[in-house]
């Protein structure tokens, strides 16, 4: 095929395809594990059944944005996937090890004979979203850094560990907030106003951070103008922070209203910090290491993709909105019929 | 051990332990979608009681493979970074035609059809039926393309080391992809079709007398008596075709040494590479050279023209026994089990039990038939192109053998809970459809 791109705009293109890709499922994916890692918060059985429910429809269609992600870093930046996975070795194989036992415990747990065993799946699910969570966190440490070895490199990657467990655990509590009712939801605005404040120290550490260790990155944010325009970054993130911690203050709130907005308010921020991110680091795949256009496949071959993703990927999102809307509203009871 | 070794076994696990769920969803998807439009032409309670049952077997099974897929599709960079680095450029597109074809599919519409009965109409749940089943079909489609242009590549050119397509049409309908891929589908409606037959027989023998129970050990009997004998044509085609492209493999799955003619069917025998020569040979003369060249005096390819370039010949041999010897049953169980029937609308006990031992035979076949293709295309990844050793990547043995005792764990304890949980469901039949008791709204 010939490429329809100037051969050099491919691998931007694709970039921009794989964060986006990437966003979405730190972002879908986030508040399924999140509800994960919640869900010990309660006992009653009702009340776990209903926030399980609250994500049964969505979680694999949400996970496959990963595979979707790594799929990008794989075909279009073959270089890159191959030196990032193997630094990462052994955190990839423990948050797949965590994604299984989260993804089998869905149907294991709901299929229990009683409750003993219903029980043990419970706490294979916890631990599934807790340690895909936590892993998941530490690779963005440990990336953050371009894979830097010794003490301070390694308590950082434990930091964005819990760091990113914690965000998780604030949009799952937002989901929860916007579809569920009565104590759950109540318990669910309380999580949430726990997480905000260690959530917002989080992304505050490592966007300080990551300028303070390469010198390019700390000319890219603060050499002039450029200073300027990023300004609005960091304050929009600030007031959304406050803002929402002040809402959470006040929910539940008469006729529910401003259910939704926890939830879009995290989405929000994960899209300021994820593109923060982006600015730092671009146009290097691996940091420092590899830029985008020193990793990318044959423009043929990302041309090929590229024509079906632009009919593909409407396609997709088209469905996707399809059954956000069937399974609208406060969480159900789930059945099979 | 050294770490291309173990990177190889904590492949072969993994990929493994993932056919066996898609084997399963392929074709269950397309029954789902039968038991939906029999009921809706029949309005007949039991086609729906069938469909009820086996799709939680459908989630269940999906969510396996789901999740072991995923970690295929990390241990495709973590294990063969040369992999990629040559052959990206073809395997990339069509890997990525996979998920944006057909996973994002499947995974979406399967909310629906799972969870959306009551809040669709009636006619969106069965489309959301039928789009989980063709996105299964697609995911085969996609990833059997580029297995099969791993045995049979072509459309590409070589430039500094790195595989350029030059012709999407000739990789895509590589020579071997039409037999591969009607062969493994077959080999998903047999193991489907044992499945039904196996656990409904189950159920009928501990007393679970629900119409819907003989309603579906029918339609799997049907379906094996259909398929099997059909999947005998087509491997035999599929075994002519690698005979033309894959002779070496050939040679290794007959167990034959010296190319030459007469060369026998062998029924059993204990293949010897160090003294190249089998022993213990037991088989029916000239039988190799007739099926291969439909002639006693045909010549059949022998090892020793591959020296030092052929698969290991043991595993491939033996697996190719066992697939056979598999299929085999599976004929006469579908056959005799149609035939009776037929005759006298139900089935003798031992048959019955038969049936029940049966029940995962679609595995061990699909698994052994996995063997010899995949250990048939030894030492190459890509036939001519790269070497399984050549893709390796740098990761240390330590590390792999770590996490391949993990793998092996969780495997082994899911494969157990999986199979157990089967038992558990067609134990419950009919008597608690929903949950078990005080589990009652619980996402099923």
């Amino acid at each position: 095929m010939t490429p329809f791109l100037p051969p050099e705009w491919l691998p931007v293109v694709f970039a921009g395809l794989m964060a986006l890709s990437i966003l979405l499922y730190v972002v879908l994916d986030g508040f399924d594990l999140g509800v994960g890692i919640l869900l010990p918060r309660m006992q009653a059985e009702a009340d776990r059944d209903r926030m399980i429910a609250a994500i049964g429809p969505f979680w694999d269609a949400n996970e496959t944005w990963l595979v979707l992600g790594v799929g990008l870093l794989l075909v279009a930046f073959p270089a890159a996937h191959g030196l990032i996975l193997t630094e990462l070795y052994l955190a990839v194989a423990v948050m797949l090890v965590g994604l299984t036992l989260r993804g089998v415990a869905f149907e294991f747990r709901a299929k229990a004979q009683d409750l003993r065993q219903k029980r043990r799946w419970d706490h294979a699910f916890v631990a599934g979203s807790l340690v895909s969570a936590l892993s998941q966190g530490w690779m963005l440490g440990r990336y953050v850094l371009g894979f830097a070895e010794g003490w301070a490199a390694t308590g950082f990657a434990a930091m964005a560990a819990v760091g990113l467990a914690i965000a998780y655990a604030f949009i799952g509590a937002a989901w929860l907030i916007w579809r569920t009712e009565g104590e759950l939801q109540r318990a669910a605005i309380g999580w949430a106003r726990a997480a905000i404040w260690p959530m917002g120290i989080g992304i505050l550490l490592v966007s300080a951070v990551t300028p303070l260790v390469s010198p390019r990155i700390f000319e890219r944010w603060f050499a002039f103008p450029e200073v300027f325009l990023l300004a609005p970054l960091p304050i929009v993130t600030a007031a959304l922070l406050l803002g929402i911690a002040s809402l959470l203050r006040h929910m539940p709130l008469p006729n529910d209203a401003l259910r939704r907005v926890p939830f879009w308010g995290a989405v929000a921020l994960f899209a300021l910090f994820f593109a923060g991110l982006a600015w730092s680091f671009f146009p290097y795949v691996v940091p420092e290491r590899l830029t985008i256009w020193q990793s990318a496949s044959a423009p043929e071959s990302l041309s090929l993709i590229l024509a079906g993703a632009i009919f593909v990927l409407p396609v997709i999102l088209a469905y996707t909105v399809l059954a956000w809307r069937i399974f609208g509203g406060k969480a159900r009871d789930l059945t099979y019929y | 051990m050294d770490a291309l070794i173990l990177a190889r076994i904590q492949f072969a696990a993994n990929i493994s332990f993932h056919i066996l769920f898609p084997t399963i969803t392929i074709a269950l998807g397309w029954v789902l979608l039968f038991f939906k439009l029999r009921f809706n032409a029949t309005g007949d309670e039991k086609w729906m009681e069938a469909y009820r049952f086996w799709v939680k077997v459908f989630a269940l099974s999906f969510a396996l493979g789901v999740v072991s897929g995923i970690t295929m599709s990390f241990q495709f960079g973590t294990n063969w970074p040369g992999f990629m680095e040559r052959v990206g450029n073809i395997a990339g597109p069509l890997l990525a035609y996979e998920v944006l074809t057909a996973f994002f599919l499947e995974a979406t519409f399967l909310g629906i059809m799972l969870f959306g009965w009551k809040r669709v109409p009636g006619w969106v749940h069965t489309g959301a039926t039928f789009l989980v089943a063709f996105g299964t079909t697609m995911s085969a489609f996609w990833i059997l393309v580029l297995n099969s242009w791993m045995h049979t590549p072509q459309g590409f050119e070589m430039r500094d080391g790195v595989a350029h397509a030059t012709d999407w049409f000739a990789i895509v309908f590589n020579p071997s992809m039409p037999y591969r891929l009607a062969h493994m589908l077959m080999a998903s409606a047999l193991t489907v079709a044992f499945l039904l037959a196996g656990m409904s027989a189950w159920r009928w023998l501990r007393g679970d007398r629900a119409p819907s129970v003989m309603a579906v050990l029918r339609t799997g009997v049907v379906m094996a008596a259909v398929g099997a004998p059909t999947q005998l044509l087509l491997g035999d085609m599929h075994g002519l075709n690698t005979l033309e492209h894959q002779p070496a493999k050939v040679a290794a799955m007959e167990g034959n040494w010296e190319t030459r003619g007469h060369v026998p069917l062998l029924l059993f025998a204990i293949p010897d590479e160090a003294a190249r020569g089998n022993r213990f040979e037991i088989g029916i003369p000239s039988g190799a050279s007739l099926i291969l060249r439909h002639s006693a005096a045909g010549e059949v390819p022998g090892l020793n023209d591959f020296r030092g370039e052929h698969p290991p010949v043991a595993p491939v041999f033996y697996a190719f026994r066992v697939m056979v010897g598999t299929g085999m049953l599976m004929i006469a169980f579908g056959l005799g089990g149609a035939v009776l029937l037929w005759r006298r609308g139900s089935l003798p006990r031992f048959v019955m039990w038969g049936l029940v031992a049966m029940t995962f035979s679609g595995w061990v076949a699909t698994l052994a038939g996995w063997y010899v293709t995949e250990i048939g295309r030894q030492p190459w990844l890509v036939t001519g192109v790269l070497t399984t050793a050549q893709a390796a990547g740098p990761v240390p043995a330590a590390s792999i053998g770590a996490t391949l005792a993990m793998y092996l764990v969780l495997y082994a304890l899911l494969l157990v809970a999986y199979v157990g949980t089967l038992y558990r469901l067609a134990a419950k039949g009919r008597m608690a459809p929903d949950a078990a008791p005080g589990l009652k709204g619980v996402p099923a």
